[in-house]
């Protein structure tokens, strides 16, 4: 959820508190003490060491394991396929593509309708009209909220018996029969509007997070040569939220590849609603698990999501070395 | 600042803090009681012979304290304490693999079928073929049939267990002069029949995707017999075999009958309309009269067993998933284990678990029935006269694939019921890359 880049914080130099035991006789070339030393070493070592074997270790191990087929049961079990999961899940798989497809048009709708809606909200927020806290209150309450509870939410209202939506239009009896959670058509279609409902608010906040950076000087410049308001927006106000809407495309992307939660609560990605995550939690959580072949579907998401990534980190760090 | 608060409230602060300091003290001396224990033990055995431990998934509270009974009559008749270690249901089952492996209980609650047979195969569970010897008069023959790993030798001990059906409404089929169907046509009739007066012929809810499983399973043994239900499922019997396509074939004519929206709908919804009478029958485990909490409601329900569609099978096969113990690969305490075991595996045992958990039946033929409700003492005599017992299909197929490639195909199929043939296809080509797996 959180954009941060995971760089170690530099350890804050530790005042010298108290007298020092005996002074360090070399002069300036022992700065730091060896109680310092062992503290920098903790606090840049501990967490070097959980990051490697909790991020690192890990990802390779199940890139390995993507090549094999194991059960879970002893390590002797573990054997080598080669690219028998990758040739199974693309040509055998029937949830495969659909899932890239969801993915896909997750993102899509995401970067289609709440973003630009967001900006809307933004927009209209940061001109301090009145209730402006209430409403943005309202528009980000979504966010707080968990997504699986987000999700147990929309089923009261996408229940086909029960819920909001078929109670009021009376779609719930034989007949005519509106199916939000089931049907295939409409399932995806009915989880993305209450995905679109919480991202409307993340991204009204990162907009107007970027609206505030904005310089006066810069609208009162634009309204004193006579332009109208959209004409402020549309050549003035946008272009100076660039860095802004990189940023709100790198999260958007990783919503929609991390999309898992909702659907997971809504119809765990039943028919019409696969997604990638679904398949790996699928294929490698339970009894006899299929560790090696869920491994390869979450290569898959790993390669595709480094796709996305590597262009942006490379395009960041070009844009630093220049400054 | 906890001085500006004039009352008590600053109080929590030290006496939690105190509260943690005793908590870590009483982790730090448990932690040095194993130790201290096990040399207690002597004489090269390192555990306790007076205590059996035993894994539990039985997290919910009515089954909790019934078997939490058992225990205790257990202890009171051998002198021997059955440490208990609860843990929630679906964590249990997911946790299985490494649980098994890594240093689990003595005993620990299982199901029967292909998956008992699955970790007995890969070594994670001991035979108890000696408890047998001792209650093996207590079980029909297909409990016993049951209770057997692929090696042949014992590796189960069932203790409840309960049917699946058809269920109806008394009054309803009253109101209406239904007469109970024994044969597909008849089934089919009534349900044209329901669907002209005004109801739902069948309930069904499939959200959670595997009570289509359950449907499936009725009309394969019943068209297809015992004997190739438990080939497909063991991955033997082909997917594309012209036998499945007739279970597709069967289903189909059966589905337009069903309840519309199904797949959004859960299996408690769907038996909210049978309560409500909107719906003439439903197919499903007795557990369904969990949903009928009032007892008016309650006395009205009935069931029949799935009718016949081939004659050679009749209705000689019941579907009956059944929960028992399993002993780890080695228990610490044989020789106490195999006592629980043997208790367990007594009339007496089950008759205690049913005082306290009515919504199932005993698993030994030779259990009390006096204390059972009409219901459970119709599921009894319908899975004692059974001539052989399925479980179901994901407790009679390896797990991974009736999650990950049937549930998504059923699901397929309801949607779809045209586009058999290549779904059979597309089921088989999965399966065998499963089943060669391991």
């Amino acid at each position: 959820m959180s954009i941060e880049t995971q760089t170690p914080k530099a350890a804050p130099t530790v005042p010298p508190s108290g007298p020092a035991p005996r002074k360090v006789p070399q002069g300036h070339s022992r700065l730091l003490t060896r109680r310092d030393r062992i503290t920098l070493a903790l606090m840049a070592g501990v967490p070097t060491i959980l990051h490697v074997a909790l991020v690192w270790v890990t990802a390779l191990a199940s890139i390995a394991l993507a090549f094999t087929s194991w059960d879970g049961i002893g390590f002797d079990s573990i054997k080598w396929v080669g690219l028998d999961n990758f040739r199974q899940l693309f040509t055998d798989n029937p949830q495969f593509w659909p899932a890239v497809e969801h993915n896909v048009i997750w993102f899509v709708v995401l970067i289609l309708i709440p973003t630009p809606f967001g900006l809307f909200l933004a927009v209209q927020l940061d001109k301090k009209i009145r209730f402006s806290r209430l409403y943005q209150t309202a528009f980000f309450l979504p966010v707080v909220v968990s997504l699986a509870v987000t999700g147990f939410v929309w089923q009261l209202v996408y229940n086909p018996d029960t819920g909001l939506i078929n109670s009021l239009i009376g779609a719930n009896k034989p007949g005519h029969y509106i199916d939000w959670i089931g049907d295939p058509k409409l399932n995806l279609w009915a989880v993305l509007i209450a995905a679109s409902w919480r991202h409307t608010g993340y991204m009204m906040i990162l907009y107007l997070a970027g609206l505030k950076g904005v310089d006066p000087s810069l609208r009162e410049a634009s309204s004193l040569d006579g332009a109208n308001e959209w004409q402020t927006f549309k050549n003035v106000i946008f272009p100076t939220l660039r860095p802004t809407n990189t940023v709100v495309l790198v999260v958007t992307i990783i919503e929609a590849l991390r999309a898992f939660d909702l659907v997971f609560v809504f119809n765990k990605g039943a028919q019409g609603t696969e997604l990638l995550s679904i398949l790996i939690t699928n294929n490698i959580i339970g009894e006899s698990s299929r560790i090696g072949y869920g491994s390869a579907i979450a290569v898959v998401l790993l390669v595709i999501s480094l796709a996305v990534i590597i262009p942006y980190l490379i395009a960041t760090f070009r844009k630093e070395r220049q400054a | 600042m906890q001085d500006l608060s004039p009352s008590g409230l600053s109080l929590p602060s030290p006496s939690r803090r105190s509260l943690l300091r005793g908590a870590g003290g009483a982790a730090l001396l448990a932690g040095a009681g194993i130790p201290l224990l096990s040399a207690c033990g002597g004489s090269g055995s390192s555990s306790d012979p007076k205590t059996v431990s035993l894994g539990s998934n039985q997290s919910d509270a009515v089954p909790k304290k019934a078997y939490g009974e058992i225990y205790t009559a257990f202890t009171k008749q051998s002198g021997i304490t059955v440490k208990v270690n609860t843990k929630d249901h679906n964590t249990f089952q997911e946790q299985i693999n490494s649980y098994l492996q890594g240093t689990p209980d003595d005993v620990f609650n299982w199901f029967a079928g292909y998956r008992m047979q699955f970790f007995a195969q890969k070594g994670l569970a001991s035979p108890v073929d000696d408890v047998w010897e001792k209650i093996g008069g207590n079980f029909p023959d297909a409990m016993k049939k049951l209770s057997k790993g692929a090696d042949g030798k014992y590796y189960f001990v069932p203790l409840t267990t309960y049917p699946w059906a058809v269920f109806y409404r008394k009054s309803v089929f009253q109101q209406h002069g239904y007469q109970v169907p024994t044969t597909w046509d008849e089934l089919v009739a009534l349900c044209k029949q329901m669907k002209k007066d005004g109801l739902v012929p069948i309930a069904f809810g499939d959200k959670d995707a595997w009570p289509a499983m359950g449907t499936f399973d009725q009309i394969n043994f019943r068209l297809n017999g015992y004997d190739f239900h438990v080939e497909l499922m063991a991955g033997k019997a082909s997917w594309t075999d012209a036998k499945v396509k007739g279970v597709f074939d069967h289903w189909a004519e059966l589905l337009p009958y069903h309840q519309d929206g199904f797949m959004g709908r859960t299996w408690q919804d769907a038996a909210q309309t049978l309560v409500a009478k909107k719906a003439g029958m439903y197919l499903l485990g007795t557990f369904v009269a969990q949903q009928f909490t009032n007892k008016a409601d309650l006395d009205d329900l009935d069931f029949f067993a799935f009718p016949e569609i081939n004659s050679a099978y009749g209705q000689d096969t019941v579907e009956a998933p059944t929960d028992g113990f399993m002993v780890s690969k080695s228990p610490k305490n044989k020789a106490g284990v195999t006592k629980l075991l043997e208790f367990l595996g007594t009339p007496e045992a089950e008759e205690t678990y049913l005082k306290s958990d009515p919504s199932v039946v005993a698993a030994s033929n030779k259990a009390s029935t006096a204390a059972y409700s009409p219901l459970q003492k119709k599921a009894f005599e319908m899975i004692s006269g059974a001539k052989t017992l399925t479980q179901f299909m994901d407790r009679d197929s390896r797990p991974d694939f009736t999650s990950t490639v049937m549930q998504p195909s059923l699901q397929k199929f309801l949607q779809n019921p045209k586009g058999v043939d290549s779904l059979l296809s597309s089921i088989e080509r999965q399966k065998k890359t499963i089943f060669a797996s391991s």
